[in-house]
């Protein structure tokens, strides 16, 4: 089947239109999508969250999630209808001549059976392979994937291996039947930058070399730029445009497209500050035994912000937690403008937790879902601000107004709220105690791209406003670049370097900034080339 | 040493500990009982001289603290004590030891439990299996409501309208589950299968159900979508994906319903006239036989602990980050 001359069309979507049930009742997923796929060929899909790319990549399978449905169009796959097969006829093809490769490669690999034997299983099962030949293969592509202990990493289960490698691993596992298709999920969306560069760069070389197509779902468009020959861009289940991606980048046609990259275009002019109002002096951290934190030393510029930066595991979270006294440093301690905070959370006064406000990662788990948007941001405005009766709703509707909502918000519960006015809420209910610092955890990583850009303005004009001063700890650096004065970079529980901006991102760096600056994907296709050849050389 | 090692000497340490704890339950539950048990026996006539008498003969003058010691250190070495039963005013002592009593109905217990289990467990395993595949199937929906119709009935009702259609109707089996020590195993079979067939109907709901929600439970999984993909079928997605990472809390479920066949069963014993330990211990506690009452108590303890124990196991050697440490 592989001898099939190049050229030809592997795939044929036509007027697809899918639908899901949720809510009482099926709402259109998909409305009519074509998509045309070439032997050999790597087409990104890209698109904020909701635009229907997962289920369109799926459905080239043939396959739908519980609970969708394909109301029209064809799904042709080399000459064959899917959308006419049932699943056993189906279960042919999957595992077979077409295969897929998931977003959390954790939860992707079954506990309970060793790494090589997933690998291999469909390739057994659909008798393309012996046991031992496709175990020799698996490893074979598991060296060929940069895998470490190729020979033996298999015989692992999947717990007892790193996300990246996980990912890899899946990788092989899509290789091993050696498919017709390959159906890439956001693959590296989970993964560290670091991380990413060096299985981006093992998936697309290994796509070239067996010459096998790919569908790349991403909602990053520097990543696809790296990996696709073409580009579709998705919105709400509908294609917004499509071209050749050097074509793509150049001269997008669509105002929708231009805006997927429009946080790199918000940049802060830095500013110094005389003054400091929050110092970590040499904090030392362990959980349990596990030494987090070594030594860390930040000042906190008053009315400025500080970016925290790192991947996961640097201890960034941890700091704080140091800071707002949820737990308790081994050594050092937290200064609040030149006087010391007691370490724990029980010591410090009603005051001194004021003065400090925290903002999460994930709105929706950070409130309480039987709770009103009026109860939320209520209790710290009369716990800590001491507003009461009609005063108080009239604090609220102000705070609302801060956060750019009105006052039609106020008795509604977060689950009617989209993900950007969660955050909102969030933010609304950290300045409903009049705090002078506030710690932002990843506020923006959980959202997209349109959404992000509409919460940093935000903050941006709240700290002017109010003259607070940010912490803001996140991994990605285009949001780094579009909000911080000075910069933090952290790596295994230290302090790898800290300063202005424009001093972090101009070289020389530490061999770690460098690491962590150069893996940040950029727009051009032809960045991870060039950063494999500098790499190498 | 290997950390699942570790983890069962934990728990086998913590299961003693309780055992500690539920003896002195067992005993002050005891001590608390009304009564007086010479005075039971003696009849309400009898001198205060007499009593006290026959008190210090059985040592029940002596402090609660050493009686307690007494039994626990001989409990130990497997000596329960003598039972109180067969002595009388008149001073005759045909008294039995209480493990010479216990260990006959025991036997018979465990006979009939384990009767129970083979074939409830299977039963259930297979049919919470196959309702987990046909999930909202007829098939599903019929094996759902049969089985929560007969855990819905009393016991004793089962164990009668069992009696009525395969003892009365259609003699296949005897009513009454007579056996003693001299049944031959084959006969004990047959005349242990009305009662073994009530308490499965009793059992197999719970176990049955907890293995299809454990499955079924796993399916949103998206390593369950993963298998999917590969072209795996349903069977092998149920019998190879899910169920390997379901057999913790099945397990807790199946010890829990085993440990009732040893400990619970005091009713269908009664209705099949079965000689087995509920009963010893319901005619102990009436007659203040106190030396049984705690021996049997303390084997339902051990009983209930060692299966829990079990269950922990299993969920431990059945999970491969306790199994294969990084």
């Amino acid at each position: 089947m592989k001898n099939k001359k190049e050229n030809s069309t592997l795939l044929q979507i036509k007027n697809l239109k899918i639908e899901g049930f949720s809510d009482e009742r099926w709402h259109k997923i998909i409305k009519g999508v074509d998509l045309e796929l070439k032997r050999g060929e790597v087409l990104g899909l890209i698109g904020e969250s909701g635009a229907g790319k997962s289920t369109l990549g799926l459905a080239a399978m043939g396959y739908t999630q519980p609970g969708c449905r394909i109301t029209g169009g064809k799904i042709v796959f080399d000459g064959i209808e899917l959308t006419k097969l049932t699943d056993y006829e189906k279960r042919k093809y999957w595992g077979n001549r077409m295969t897929y490769v998931a977003q959390s490669a954790a939860a992707s690999f079954n506990p309970a059976h060793r790494l090589i034997n997933q690998t291999t299983e469909s390739t057994i099962r659909a008798g393309l392979k012996k046991q031992n030949e496709a175990f020799d293969e698996a490893r074979a592509l598991y060296d060929a994937l940069n895998l470490p202990d190729a020979s033996t990493i298999g015989e692992r289960y999947p717990h007892q291996v790193s996300g990246g490698q996980l990912q890899r691993i899946m990788t092989a596992m899509a290789m091993s039947p050696n498919p017709d298709l390959i159906v890439f999920d956001e693959p590296t969306t989970a993964l560290d930058v670091t991380t990413q560069v060096e299985v981006l760069a093992a998936m697309r070389d290994i796509v070239k070399t067996y010459g096998t197509a790919a569908i790349y779902i991403t909602h990053d468009l520097s990543v696809v730029a790296q990996m696709a020959d073409r580009i579709k861009v998705l919105r709400y289940g509908e294609e917004v445009e499509e071209a050749m991606t050097r074509k793509m980048l150049k001269s997008p046609k669509e105002d929708y497209t231009k805006s997927l990259w429009s946080v790199r275009s918000i940049q802060k002019p830095e500013e110094k500050s005389k003054d400091t109002i929050l110092e970590v002096e040499n904090v030392d951290a362990f959980y349990g035994s596990f030494h987090v934190l070594k030594n860390i030393n930040i000042k906190l510029p008053l009315g400025r912000t500080v970016a925290l930066v790192g991947e996961s595991g640097s201890g960034k979270s941890t700091v704080a937690r140091v800071i707002t006294g949820l737990l308790e440093p081994k050594a050092g301690c937290v200064k609040f403008k030149n006087s010391e905070l007691p370490s724990s959370l029980k010591g410090r006064t009603k005051d001194e937790l004021q003065k400090i406000q925290m903002i999460y990662q994930m709105a929706d788990v950070a409130m309480n879902p039987k709770q009103t948007v009026y109860d939320i941001i209520s209790r710290p405005a009369s716990f800590f601000a001491g507003f009461t009766g009609n005063n108080l709703r009239k604090r609220v509707i102000e705070l609302l107004e801060q956060i750019d909502l009105d006052e039609s918000f106020i008795d509604r519960y977060p689950s009617e709220l989209s993900g950007g006015q969660k955050q909102r809420i969030c933010i609304a209910r950290a300045l409903a105690a009049n705090p002078e610092v506030i710690i932002c955890d990843e506020v923006t990583s959980a959202l997209d791209q349109i959404v992000q850009e509409g919460i940093l303005k935000l903050l941006g004009r709240l700290q002017k406003e109010l003259n607070l001063s940010y912490i803001f700890i996140t991994h990605d650096i285009a949001t780094v670049k579009a909000i911080s004065d000075e910069v933090v970079v952290m790596n295994e529980g230290e302090v790898v370097e800290q300063g202005l901006k424009s001093e972090i991102f101009a070289p020389p760096h530490p061999e770690y900034t460098e690491l962590l600056l150069s893996s940040v994907p950029e727009m051009d296709p032809d960045w991870l080339t060039d950063l494999l050849n500098a790499r190498n050389s | 040493m290997h950390p699942v090692v570790k983890t069962v000497l934990e728990r086998l340490a913590l299961g003693l500990a309780t055992l500690f704890f539920v003896s002195l339950i067992i005993f002050s539950a005891i001590e608390m009982l009304p009564g007086d048990f010479g005075q039971a026996i003696l009849g309400q006539a009898a001198l205060p001289e007499t009593v006290a008498a026959f008190r210090a003969e059985l040592g029940l003058d002596k402090p609660a603290y050493i009686r307690y010691f007494d039994w626990a250190l001989g409990a130990i070495q497997g000596d329960l004590g003598t039972s109180f039963s067969g002595r009388n005013a008149s001073g005759a002592d045909r008294s039995a030891e209480v493990v010479d009593k216990i260990a006959p109905r025991l036997w018979n217990t465990l006979f009939l439990a384990s009767m129970a289990a083979i074939i409830a467990v299977p039963l259930s395993l297979i049919l919470g299996i196959l309702t987990a595949l046909y999930r909202n199937s007829f098939f599903d929906r019929s094996v759902n409501t049969a089985t929560l119709t007969t855990i819905s009935f009393p016991e004793f009702f089962v164990a009668y309208i069992l009696i009525l259609f395969f003892a009365s109707l259609n003699q296949i089996f005897p009513s009454l589950a007579n056996v003693d020590a001299d049944t031959a195993f084959g006969e004990r079979i047959y005349r242990t299968a009305l009662p073994a067939f009530t308490l499965t109907l009793v059992i197999v709901a719970h176990m049955m159900r907890m293995t299809r929600a454990a499955i079924i439970n796993l399916l949103a999984s998206p390593y369950i979508q993963m298998a999917k993909l590969s072209g795996a079928s349903q069977t092998e997605i149920i019998i190879k994906h899910a169920l390997p990472n379901a057999w913790a809390p099945i397990a807790t479920v199946i010890a829990f319903n085993l440990a009732y066949l040893v400990v619970g069963v005091v009713v269908v014993e009664v209705v099949f006239v079965y000689p087995g330990v509920g009963q010893l211990m319901v005619d102990a506690v009436r007659t203040r036989d106190i030396p049984v009452v705690q021996g049997c108590a303390l084997i339902f303890a051990v009983t209930y602990i060692l299966l829990n124990l079990l269950a922990d196991i299993i969920g431990i050697v059945t999970n491969p980050r306790l199994l294969h440490p990084k």
